[in-house]
């Protein structure tokens, strides 16, 4: 497979790290890859722009960080701000559409998606944003199955909240494939 | 058993100066023990650095002559890996309330079973002679030339303020009640304080006028009372002896087994 | 081997490396960003009936795992460097009175509180000399999970076999990352349990007096045997003393038993050295950026090779001076401002061919990082 190199960007609170947590043991544990995730820490536990990396790959990985993701996902204007140049030219950059406005000059394929607005809309619960997130990513990405997230969910999530969870990753996964093309 | 068989007599003579308290102590804290009946192998000493630390190797118990200042720390280890094991932990001034200090209210907080022996000279004897936490305002010591502004530690009130469940001073004059208290603290279930008033002539009597030995020991006499006795109404400077507080509260290895508890709980 | 990975941070693989070993007494004072073995023990520990307990200070910490390990534990404490440099004194204590224990340093940047979240390794002398006094110890580190975890179970097996503390010397980047984790079962690493004496109660027993093979045999607290435990100068009773021949004897002692096992003692992984022009030497999370560049310039036909330390101290000198001995040039790669350098300057019979490799601003090194420096050393600039 082709190595590939996911920066997740948002405020803390949003979920961001959980999400690329959970994408990362997805693909050690479900899908017999390599992968490493790290992130930024500041001081603060909640607010602050909050990175976390994820490089996925079938061989091994030494240097654990990412310094051009192929993905990169901002969560919030001040994300997208800070992290929009340092993308791959041409890369995947995901954005949701209530919180980021995007500039043209940025060289990506930039998808705009309505993520927090239909995870309110049709679910009402802000708590699986990040799961939402997730999959729009693997749904433009195809870089891991859905059911591998499903199965780390199954090991983390009370199981009262496993639904709420695979509905959120299959609405991410729908507005993710709508704008595939 | 005797008395002689809980002493190291290979490692005796002390290296106490004549007329130092701590001999007494030591006399006092083994008789103590005899008393209680315990065996020797079920006892651990722990303690610092000064001339009270010294009083480990003396014993023939299991003895930890550790750093200054940290002898409840390793005492804590020492318990809560064996709790079966009675503690035991001299310590002086510094050892106690000044480096120490720190370690000795979070020992009472927690209310470990252990027996803290603050032997209160009011000076550092093995350094030569300097002031301590416990020497009070007005005392002459080499690092105090214009004497002390430092106001002292109370040992009783700080201990009963920081938690410990038994709480208790006496002297080297009155030797059998100190002998008395040191049981009652040893065989207390809870963290346990007991402030020993103890001369030092060497240092604080020579260096304060106060004289020999004999006069300092007549001081405790003449300076402390029973607790909530008459005399000290009529004069509260005198200094209060007895046992200011013994209660039952819950111990922290007992507490701890209900951890190990809820955690095997949880995880079946 | 071969069983379900697990997906953790470096911290929770220490973790389950240290439970492996036999741990069960831990004390601790939280501290960024080694708090997440604290985390973890506090719920591993008691439902495995061991004691976790989280003391007031780091020098709390370690004199209570001090005292816990007399009794026969085995013990360990974690930390980071404001914390670590409190520890100072009780390490020599144990180093002095010769009482096995591990003590887990996860490097931030300093000196002082320093950047607390951000990666340095610049306690790498501090973990060698940070305690007065002449003294040996055991240093080691690992820069990827599945050593973190090989390397914590050798720490414990070191420091039973050796009556020593042994240091684990990780970082933010190892302690943090998450990546994948195979526990090994039970039996597929080799334990060391405590040496205990044969000698029958009532016979004396002398704690203080090694045996020919120079180990010296515990006899745990509490048990039939009462003895003296000092960090002054002791005699084989364990009593202080001031006799020149016990006094040089003992120093003597402490630091032959370590440093005259540096070769034996020497951890390392190696890549690509056979050919290797220009030698890296590397260690920690540093090691990664460092292996990174090998493999990208091997592809090119460079002939580049990484020289992994696992053992810092005692330092591998001999090792070192093998492994470089056809180097044209020898490469550090550090984030501090040469500590290991030095030692390899030392080792080498040409040390104006070493050169350093570093970033101190508080950034992981990256590939990039050492590549301009292998850059301006091949002559071609940046």
């Amino acid at each position: 497979m082709e190595r590939c190199r996911l920066v997740f960007s948002g405020s803390g609170g949003q979920g961001v790290i959980t999400a690329a947590i959970i994408l990362a043991e997805a693909a050690v544990i479900c899908e017999n890859l390599n992968a490493v995730q790290s992130q930024s820490y500041g001081a603060e536990a909640r607010g602050g722009a909050t990175r976390s990396d994820v490089i996925i790959a079938d061989t091994p990985i030494h240097y654990p960080k990412v310094i051009q993701p192929n993905v990169l996902v901002c969560l919030t204007q001040e994300a997208y701000n800070k992290f929009s140049a340092i993308i791959r030219p041409g890369g995947l950059l995901i954005t949701d559409s209530r919180y980021v406005k995007i500039q043209r000059k940025v060289d990506a394929q930039q998808r705009e998606l309505p993520m927090y607005r239909s995870v309110m809309e049709q679910i009402g619960k802000p708590i699986v944003f990040n799961i939402c997130m997730l999959g729009a990513v693997i749904a433009l990405t195809e870089v891991l199955r859905p059911d591998s997230i499903m199965k780390v969910l199954e090991g983390r999530v009370p199981r009262d909240f496993l639904e709420l969870n695979q509905r959120a990753l299959q609405l991410g996964m729908e507005l993710g494939r709508a704008a595939a093309h | 058993m005797a008395v002689k068989d809980y002493l190291r007599e290979r490692f005796l003579p002390h290296l106490w100066c004549p007329g130092c308290g701590h001999g007494e102590v030591l006399g006092g804290l083994v008789r103590a023990i005899e008393q209680l009946g315990l065996s020797k192998n079920e006892i651990v000493m722990v303690s610092g650095i000064g001339c009270s630390s010294r009083i480990s190797g003396y014993v023939d118990f299991h003895t930890l002559h550790t750093i200054h200042g940290r002898a409840l720390a390793f005492a804590t280890g020492v318990k809560i890996a064996r709790p079966e094991l009675k503690l035991i932990v001299p310590m002086g001034d510094g050892d106690a309330l000044a480096i120490g200090g720190n370690h000795f209210i979070h020992a009472a907080r927690r209310n470990l079973d252990m027996t803290a022996l603050v032997m209160n000279n009011r000076i550092y004897g093995m350094t030569g002679g300097q002031f301590s936490p416990l020497s009070g305002e007005d005392v002459s010591a080499t690092t105090a030339p214009y004497k002390t502004i430092d106001r002292g530690f109370d040992v009783v009130e700080l201990a009963k303020a920081a938690g410990a469940t038994f709480v208790a001073r006496s002297t080297t004059f009155h030797v059998q009640q100190m002998t008395d208290i040191i049981a009652k603290a040893i065989r207390h279930k809870g963290f346990s304080v007991v402030e020993v008033l103890s001369q030092c002539p060497t240092y604080f009597g020579r260096k304060n006028k106060i004289g020999d030995a004999a006069d300092m020991i007549t001081w405790f006499k003449d300076h402390t009372t029973p607790i909530g006795s008459k005399a000290k109404q009529e004069d509260p400077g005198l200094i209060e002896r007895g046992i200011f507080v013994e209660k039952q509260e819950p111990e922290y290895c007992e507490e701890y087994e209900k951890v190990v508890a809820r955690a095997k709980g949880r995880r079946s | 081997m071969g069983k379900t990975p697990k997906f953790v941070q470096g911290n929770e693989a220490c973790v389950e490396a240290a439970l492996y070993a036999g741990l069960n007494f831990f004390a601790g004072y939280p501290i960024t960003p080694s708090t997440e073995i604290a985390e973890h023990l506090s719920v591993r520990l008691p439902q495995l009936g061991g004691k976790f307990i989280q003391m007031e200070d780091e020098i709390a910490s370690l004199c209570a795992i001090i005292g816990a390990s007399l009794t026969g534990c085995k013990v360990m404490t974690a930390t980071s460097g404001p914390g670590f440099s409190l520890m100072q004194e009780a390490l020599g204590y144990a180093i002095m009175a010769e009482i096995p224990c591990v003590i887990v340093n996860v490097q931030r940047g300093g000196p002082s509180t320093g950047i607390p979240t951000h990666v340095a390794q610049g306690d790498v002398n501090q973990a060698r000399w940070g305690t007065h006094g002449d003294h040996a110890i055991i240093v080691l580190t690992a820069s990827n999970h599945q050593d973190v975890f090989a390397m914590t179970v050798e720490a414990f097996n070191l420091a039973e076999t050796y009556r020593t503390p042994v240091i684990l010397l990780f970082d933010e980047v190892v302690g943090h990352m998450r990546e994948k984790l195979v526990l090994p079962e039970p039996g597929d690493l080799p334990l060391v349990e405590r040496l205990h004496t044969s000698v029958k109660e009532g016979v004396d027993y002398h704690p203080y007096l090694p045996r020919e093979d120079g180990r010296l045999p515990m006899s745990d607290f509490g048990g039939v045997h009462r003895y003296n435990v000092t960090g002054l100068v002791h005699d084989m009773w364990g009593f202080p003393s001031t006799d020149p021949k016990v006094v040089h004897g003992l120093l003597r002692h402490l630091v032959d038993k370590i440093e005259n096992r540096a070769g034996i003692l020497a951890h390392y992984r190696e890549h690509q050295l056979e050919d290797a022009e220009v030698v890296m030497i590397s260690y920690g999370s540093s090691a990664r950026s460092a292996l990174h560049v090998v493999e990208d310039r091997r592809r090119r036909g460079e002939r580049l090779g990484l020289l992994e330390l696992q053992t810092l101290w005692p330092f591998p000198h001999e090792l070192v001076r093998r492994k470089c001995a056809q180097a044209k040039a020898v490469v550090v790669v550090e984030m501090n401002m040469g500590q290991i350098m030095q030692a390899v300057k030392l080792s080498v019979p040409q040390p104006e061919r070493v050169f350093l490799a570093n970033r101190i601003d508080g950034n992981f090194i990256t590939p990039a990082d050492i590549m301009n420096i292998l850059r301006i050393i091949q002559g071609k600039g940046v």
